[in-house]
Parts: C-alpha cells; structure tokens; sequence
C-alpha cells in the first residue's frame, strides 16, 4: 500500500507515492532524490536530518512524510548551491564549522531557523529573562544549537559561523 | 615516470622554499561548498532509489548458536525479497589494517547484537519490519559478559610483560611515590554517518561505494570475505562521514550488501542503524590501569609501573595498547609494564581514536597530576624535569621534539601561573574553579603511499590516489602539495581521492594520513618539476613555478606554453631506517580551566588550550580543527562518554545518541590551540607529523587534573559524571 502526499520542497510541489511508514527523511533522501539531508541516528537523537517545515526546524526522521501534505518545506538544497551559497553556508565554510560534512545540512538548516527564533524573541535555557530581546551570545548559540550533534567537534567553527551571520544581520 | 622515495635519512626542506605560499596557509576546504550545501554524495546516497534494501537481524543472545529462524513467514511479507544468513557474513568487524577477511559466519553468535542475518526487500521499511518480526532460535551457552568477572580468561601476552631495572626497589626508596588505580569505560566512535554500503555486480565484477578509511585493506577484506580476487573488486569512497577507527576494517554491512547483490542480481544498499553501530562495530576496550610511580626529593622520576586489563572477544589479535606513550615520554630508570586480556562475549574491541594513548594517558596524566600534588612540586615543573634526553628504554634520539616549549609556552599563554596550587581556594557563587594540565604525546608514523599526479597541457594539475577524506581535510592539503610544488593556484589542482582504481596510500587512521598520502603527491610533482626543467636545459633548482608561470634564468612563460601534453607521473613513498633508527612522536600540552557546581558536582569546562608541536603544519584551519575534534573527544572521555554493558548478558544499554553521551555544542568552550613552529627532517620529505591523534591524548586527564585542583576531588573512575564527583565534595 502507498499513499500520494504532495508536498512544497524548495518552492516547488513534489508528489511522493511511498508506502505511510515513509519518515519525511527518508522520502527526501530515496524518493526525491534530495541526499542533502542526513541520516545520522533516525531516532531524533542527532539533529542531521534537520530540515525546516513551514518556517519551523524539525528532525525530519521523526515524522511521517505523508503527515505534510502541503506544508512547505526548505531543506539543504533550498538555501543555496555550491555556486551560490546562503550567507550561512559561506560562512560554516569559511569559518570551518564542519569536518566530515555529515551533520552539515542539519546545522545549517537549524542554524538558519533559529536566527528567526532568536530574532522573534523565543528564549532558551540559557537566556536571562522570558521576554524581550535576545542577544545572540556563544552560550546563546551553543544552547540553542545543542540538538545538533557534531561529532568531529566543529563546534567552535559552528558557533564563529552562526556569530558572524548574527552580526551580519543576513541569513 | 614514477618517483620513489624510502625514507632511509633525513631530508631537507623542499616544499618550504617554493614560491606559490599556499602551503601551511588555512586554506578554506575544497569540499566545503559541496558539504554545505549537502551535494557531496555519502555512500547510501549513490543510489537510484531502485536498489533492493537490506536491514540486519541482530542476536538477541550473547553466545550461543542459530539452530533455525522462521525465513518463510519473513520470505512472505509484502516486498521481502530474501533472507540471507550465508556463512560469509560478518561475525565481527575486520580490524584495522588486517587486509584479510575478519571472523566469519554468523550463526554462531559471539556477542549480543551481532548480526545474523540480513532481510532484503524492495523498501527501506519493508525490509525493517519483516527483520524485526522474523523469529530466530537459539541453542544459548553461558557467557561471560564482564572482564571483573572471575571465570574470564585471562590472557597475558608475554611481549607485553615487561621490566627494566628493578621497580620494586626504586619505590621502597623512593621520596615520593603514587600507586593509584585508575578505570575508564568503553567508548564508541559514533561517526555522525552511521556504516553504509551499496553493492552493485557486473559479471563477476564488484562495485561497493562504503564508508570506508583505508580502502586499499577494504578491498582485500572485502575479497577474501567473499572469495573473490581483489582485482573483481572496486571500492569508493569520495565523501566519508567521520570514521575515528570504526571504519577502518570493512563491517557486515559491505558484505551483507554484497552477498545480496549477487544473490538478487541488483544494486543492494544495507546501511548499519544506529544501535546496530554500537553493538556491531568496534568499541574502544574499557580499562583497568594501576599506575605506580617513584621520584626523588627534586621529583625526578625513577620509577614507572603501568598495568593495563582490557577486553576483547576470543581469538581477536587486537587488543588496546595502553602503555604506549607512557615507553617514551617520561625519564626514569627502572620500568615496568604488564598487560592482560580479558576475552569476554562482548562488541569487538578495536582502534578508536589513538588507540592507547588516548586512554592510557588519561591515567598516566593524572598519576603525574598525583605526584606534583604530593610533592608540592608545580605539574608543569614536573613534568619539565622528567622530559629524557633520549628514549628511557632503547635510547634512541627523538625525532624532532618540542615538548619542553608546549609546557612552558601553554603555561604562559594559559595564565597557569594564576593557579592556586591547593585544591578547592577559588570559589564563584556556587561554582569551584579549577585549572589542570596534561602532556599530549602520539607516535608518528610513516606508512607506504602512492599517488597519481597529472600535469594537463593546459596547465593544470590533478592529484588521484586511494586515499580518504574523512573529515581531515586531505582533499585540500593534498590539493595545497601539488599547487606548491608545481606554481599553481590552488583552484587550478583537482583532487580525486576514494577509490580503489587510483593508486593506493596510506588510507585515514593512526595519524598518518596527511605525510604519508602528502608525501607521495610531493615526489609525484617533484619529478614533474624535473621534467619541466628538462623541458628548459636546466635545473629543477634553478626553476620558480608560482600561479602558472615558468621563470628559469630571467625568462618568464605560462607553464602551459611549454606543455604539449599531459604529464603524468606516480609518487611512491616507503618508510625506511629513519624509522627504526629514531623515536617518532607528535608532542603538546594541554591547560584546561573548569567549574565545578559544589551543589550538584555537574562539572563544566570553561576555557581550554592545546599547544603541540608536530613538525610542519600543512593547513592551519584543517589542522587545528584536528586538534579541536581531539580535545572535545577528551571533553567527552573525561565528562559524558560510558557505553554500559548489562552484567547479565552484555548487550549495550546506551546503544543510542539520547544515552551515549557526546559532547554538545554547549559543553564546548571556545578552544585555543597553537603550533609551535618545528620541522621533522627524519618523518617524511614534508617534514610534518599527524594531528588527528595528537589532540585526544590527555586532554580529558587536564580536565580531571583541574576538577582536583577546583574541588579537592580525584576522579580515578572515568567519566567524571556528577555522581563520581558529589561525594567528595567539601561539605559547606
């Protein structure tokens, strides 16, 4: 048995015919043919498969690709290309915020995401106060980007990439 | 054309007088774009989406054997295409470097998890439910799971009981002595991309993109695991998603992936889950370490016992070298070591990240931490004086060696003269501020390597070899060599690495990576250079090649001028007498600062350096986020890394990444880490030493090392987690 979800993946409708088990992630990566998107634990334990679904970040190895008929969703490949990298892809390069590559997607769809939390005031674990601004810091960043496993330890290039986008005021 | 070099003396500076000045510099990665924008293509991802999938059973026993398993009921769920339990299945991964097939058929089961059995079906999820629906039966035996067990067979390797002197003696005299036992915990190496392999035949010939470090050992294992000639074998590996050791040897999944595909006569993709990575990969051994150390009034050591008790499952010839830093990097006359296996029904143990010191330097560390606090001399001072003008034990000179700078240099740069040498003084709010040191030693290694150098017509170059890039940055560095070399930009060198059709290196692992791979792209573009200035009646020494230009004799040219076609050549590097006749080693200090909560004992590190010395630094960026891959690895060791065995039957508790505890962004500070300038004449014509080992030995000891000095409290059980730290804190 399959069933036929529609969904909007990079501004563009894509229609997946897949058994109902199918994880959002897995239609990505062997249905649509968008291996951008990683496996790294399919348990929602490592955030590598991070994408954005309408304008939130999700593990994408958490939820069923049929539960999105038509959401819309931004994954690695929708932010820029190697030609053409976001503001943020530049940056993990330049500052080296990755070795392997393997989480790269993920922290990078997560990243881009939660500057739109931070700028919408969301606050986190580490933050001083409920409400009112958030102020990007380190421990800000770190904090907010600690469901993102990065296991040969980019973190320090990770969290200069983010800071500089921050500070840039571009995504 | 080839170009070959045995490394038989030292060899002087080459690359260093080149004009390009692309070596060294940090160059951003050349697989960067591709990796950010995830079009680097991983091996699950080679696929169409129309190959079969395989997903593997796992035992639920830890010994015992399969005597039957209900293949029809699976056989007829919908889309299931085969159940293979052929007797050429992994048992156990291959070791690294074994380049032979590994312990074979899995109906005979070692250690709870290990595969049995590979269900293939049409999807991903077909495959997934009817492997875990399918029924297996067992004839289970007794097993010991736990190496403090006392019906574990003790296995004594007589190479590795050894003593020089007389140990006993030397502490009854002793001013100052420490006997301390130490513990630390198997670990994994939780590569972010779990093991995948895609297996595809043509007639008799095998195409296998794997996850792969050194895919000239994993195609024989991979072979000979079949039966087949190595030369019906192909493997590639372009984009590997961080290894650590549990890549080295080829893993069930390959084969699985290959027996299936033979079978169904279709591409198969069988990707290891991620509890099936921690129970059927390589583990890192845990540890038992009693450390016995003698010194004089000044401190002067002049005794060293180090005992080690590891594990591994019977028959394997792997077993954690523990004591291998502690050989040469201290003085001291009389010494001693022993070692033990215990062979349990455990996950095969093998190398993860420096196997040996980065555990057994962890123990060593802190007895040196021990020894300073007990004799009130400063653990920098102590460690300077005990720094030997040769190796203690075969005399032999060191290499090249700035050790004495890492301490003195980090100490400086750290503000360690800040530190209050009596435990538990510095307090913020409820916090406990501490700061420790640690030594950092690995061997350096040289190992056979070969690379394919290609000098296009237009001026170009591209650099192919077997080699891995698995998060090391070799695509660049090898990229950096030959644009130095050969006077290019280094946008005008490609590097094609991971696969078996090129010439084949020295592979990712054991630090030896870069010089070795590095080096044969050197002697390739050396031999380029002499046939450029053959071109030109001259010299290769009278020739300056920088961003595509010829000079020689005050005449300029575009190099593609003088080219009427493509030059190819092979560089071949082999060790030779320089690495018999000297001591090689990676060296460096590490300072960390932390903060203890005298409340809930949670510890945190707050600032962290590492200054090493490692010869020539190929690529600053590369290099030193090597080295913070290494440190946070000690963040992890010392702090959060325990894979938990159940007593009763040995099956991993924590097989997941919610409960086998990485570090996070947020345990990480910013980290500091410095090279010292050096150049090893005797390693390699590059001059350079490995970094991806250097890192991890003896960070986590600086960490424990300044949690005593924050809170009074010595950890000797590994990791530090806060129920290790609460009771021995002071109780206001």
């Amino acid at each position: 048995m399959t069933l036929k979800t529609t969904l909007t993946i990079n501004g563009k409708d894509r229609v997946v015919d897949a058994d109902p088990r199918t994880s959002l992630l897995d239609a990505l990566r062997h249905h649509l043919d968008l291996t951008g998107t990683k496996k790294g634990c399919d348990h929602g334990q490592c955030g590598a498969c991070t994408v954005i679904v309408n304008g939130r970040r999700i593990n994408s190895c958490l939820t069923l690709a049929c539960m999105h008929d038509g959401d819309e969703i931004t994954t690695i490949e929708g932010l820029g290309t190697p030609e053409q990298m976001s503001a943020m892809q530049d940056a993990f390069v330049r500052h080296d915020g990755f070795q392997c590559g393997y989480c790269t997607a993920g922290q990078i769809c997560s990243a881009t995401a939660m500057l739109d939390e931070a700028r919408d005031g969301w606050p986190s674990n580490v933050s001083d106060t409920l409400d009112g601004d958030v102020t990007l810091s380190e421990a800000e960043i770190s904090e907010r980007m600690s469901g993102n496993l990065c296991r040969c330890s980019a973190y320090p290039g990770i969290v200069n990439a983010i800071r500089d986008v921050a500070e840039g005021g571009s995504k | 054309m080839n170009q070959h070099l045995k490394m038989d003396k030292k060899e002087a500076d080459v690359i260093g007088n080149m004009a390009q000045g692309v070596i060294g510099t940090g160059a951003p990665r050349r697989d960067g774009p591709l990796k950010v924008t995830g079009q680097a293509k991983y091996s699950a991802e080679i696929g169409d989406g129309t190959e079969a999938v395989g997903v593997f059973v796992r035992a639920t026993i830890a010994r015992g054997r399969v005597t039957g398993m209900d293949r029809d009921a699976a056989r007829k769920m919908p889309g299931v295409l085969s159940v293979i339990d052929d007797a050429r299945l992994l048992r156990n991964p291959a070791q690294g470097t074994s380049n032979a097939a590994p312990v074979q058929d899995p109906s005979e089961v070692a250690y709870f998890g290990q595969p049995i059995a590979l269900v293939v079906a049409e999807t991903f999820e077909q495959a997934r439910h009817a492997a875990q629906s399918l029924k297996v039966q067992y004839d289970a035996q007794d097993a010991v799971t736990d190496p403090s067990d006392s019906r574990a067979e003790m296995e004594h390797p007589e190479a590795k009981q050894t003593e020089q002197g007389d140990v006993a003696t030397a502490m009854a005299a002793a001013e100052f002595t420490v006997d301390s036992t130490y513990t630390t915990q198997a670990q994994n190496s939780a590569a972010m991309e779990p093991h995948a392999s895609i297996a595809q035949w043509d007639g008799d010939k095998l195409t296998l993109h794997g996850s792969y470090q050194m895919l000239k050992y994993n195609r024989n294992e991979l072979a000979d695991s079949l039966g087949i000639d190595p030369e019906n074998v192909r493997v590639l590996a372009p984009y590997v998603g961080g290894g650590f050791g549990s890549k080295l040897g080829i893993s069930p999944e390959a084969v699985g992936a290959a027996i299936a595909a033979k079978e169904l006569g279709r591409a198969v993709r069988v990707v290891m889950t991620r509890p099936q990575v921690f129970e059927a990969t390589m583990r890192r051994s845990e540890t038992r370490q009693r450390l016995r150390l003698a010194a004089d009034s000044e401190g002067r050591l002049t005794a060293i016992d180090h005992h080690a008790s590891v594990s591994n499952l019977p028959g394997e010839a792997f077993s954690e070298p523990v004591a291998m830093a502690t050989h040469f990097l201290y003085a001291g006359k009389n010494r001693k070591y022993s070692h033990e296996i215990a062979r349990i029904h455990r996950t095969c143990s093998g190398s993860m990240r420096a196997p040996g010191e980065a555990v057994g330097m962890l123990a060593l560390e802190n007895a040196m931490d021990e020894l300073a606090h007990t004799s009130g001399i400063d653990p920098v001072e102590l460690r300077l004086r005990n720094i030997p003008e040769v190796h203690p034990e075969n005399g032999k000179e060191y290499s090249s060696r700035r050790f004495a700078d890492c301490l003195r240099d980090g100490a400086e740069r750290f503000g360690w003269s800040a530190r209050n040498a009596t435990p538990g003084q510095v307090r913020e709010g409820e916090w406990l501020i501490g700061l420790g040191v640690a030594s950092a030693a690995r061997g350096n290694i040289l190992q056979e390597s070969q690379a394919r150098v290609i000098l296009h017509a237009d001026g170009s170059a591209t650099v192919e070899t077997d080699m891995t890039d698995i998060g090391t940055g070799t695509y660049t560095i090898l990229g950096q060599i030959a644009a130095e070399m050969l006077g290019l930009p280094l946008d005008a060198v490609t590097v094609r690495l991971g696969d078996t059709e090129f010439p084949p290196a020295a592979g990712s692992g054991g630090s030896w990576g870069a010089s070795s791979a590095g080096s044969a792209v050197f002697l390739a573009c050396q031999k380029l250079r002499q046939s450029i200035a053959d071109m030109l009646d001259t010299d290769p020494s009278e020739l300056t090649l920088q961003d595509g230009v010829v000079t020689s004799a005050n005449r300029q040219q575009p190099l593609a001028d003088l080219l009427n076609e493509d030059l190819t050549t092979i560089g071949h590097i082999e060790p030779g007498e320089t690495s018999k006749s000297l001591a090689h080693a990676g060296f460096g200090a590490h300072f960390a600062e932390v903060a203890v909560n005298s409340v809930t004992g949670e510890t945190r590190v707050r600032r962290m350096l590492g200054v090493f010395s490692a010869g020539r630094i190929l690529n600053q960026q590369t290099a030193t986020s090597q080295c913070h891959g290494g440190m946070i690895f000690g963040i992890g060791a010392a702090l959060t890394e325990d894979m938990v065995h159940d007593k009763r039957d040995g099956h991993v508790v924590n097989h997941n990444l919610a409960e086998y505890h990485v570090p996070v962004n947020l345990d990480v500070p910013q980290l500091d880490v410095l090279f010292l300038e050096e150049r090893d004449e005797s390693a390699n014509p590059l001059q350079s030493k490995g970094v991806g080992e250097l890192g991890i030995s003896g960070a986590g000891a600086a960490i424990t090392n300044a949690i005593f000095n924050a809170s009074g409290v010595r950890v000797r059980d590994y990791p530090a987690t806060l129920d290790r730290v609460l009771p021995g804190l002071p109780a206001d």
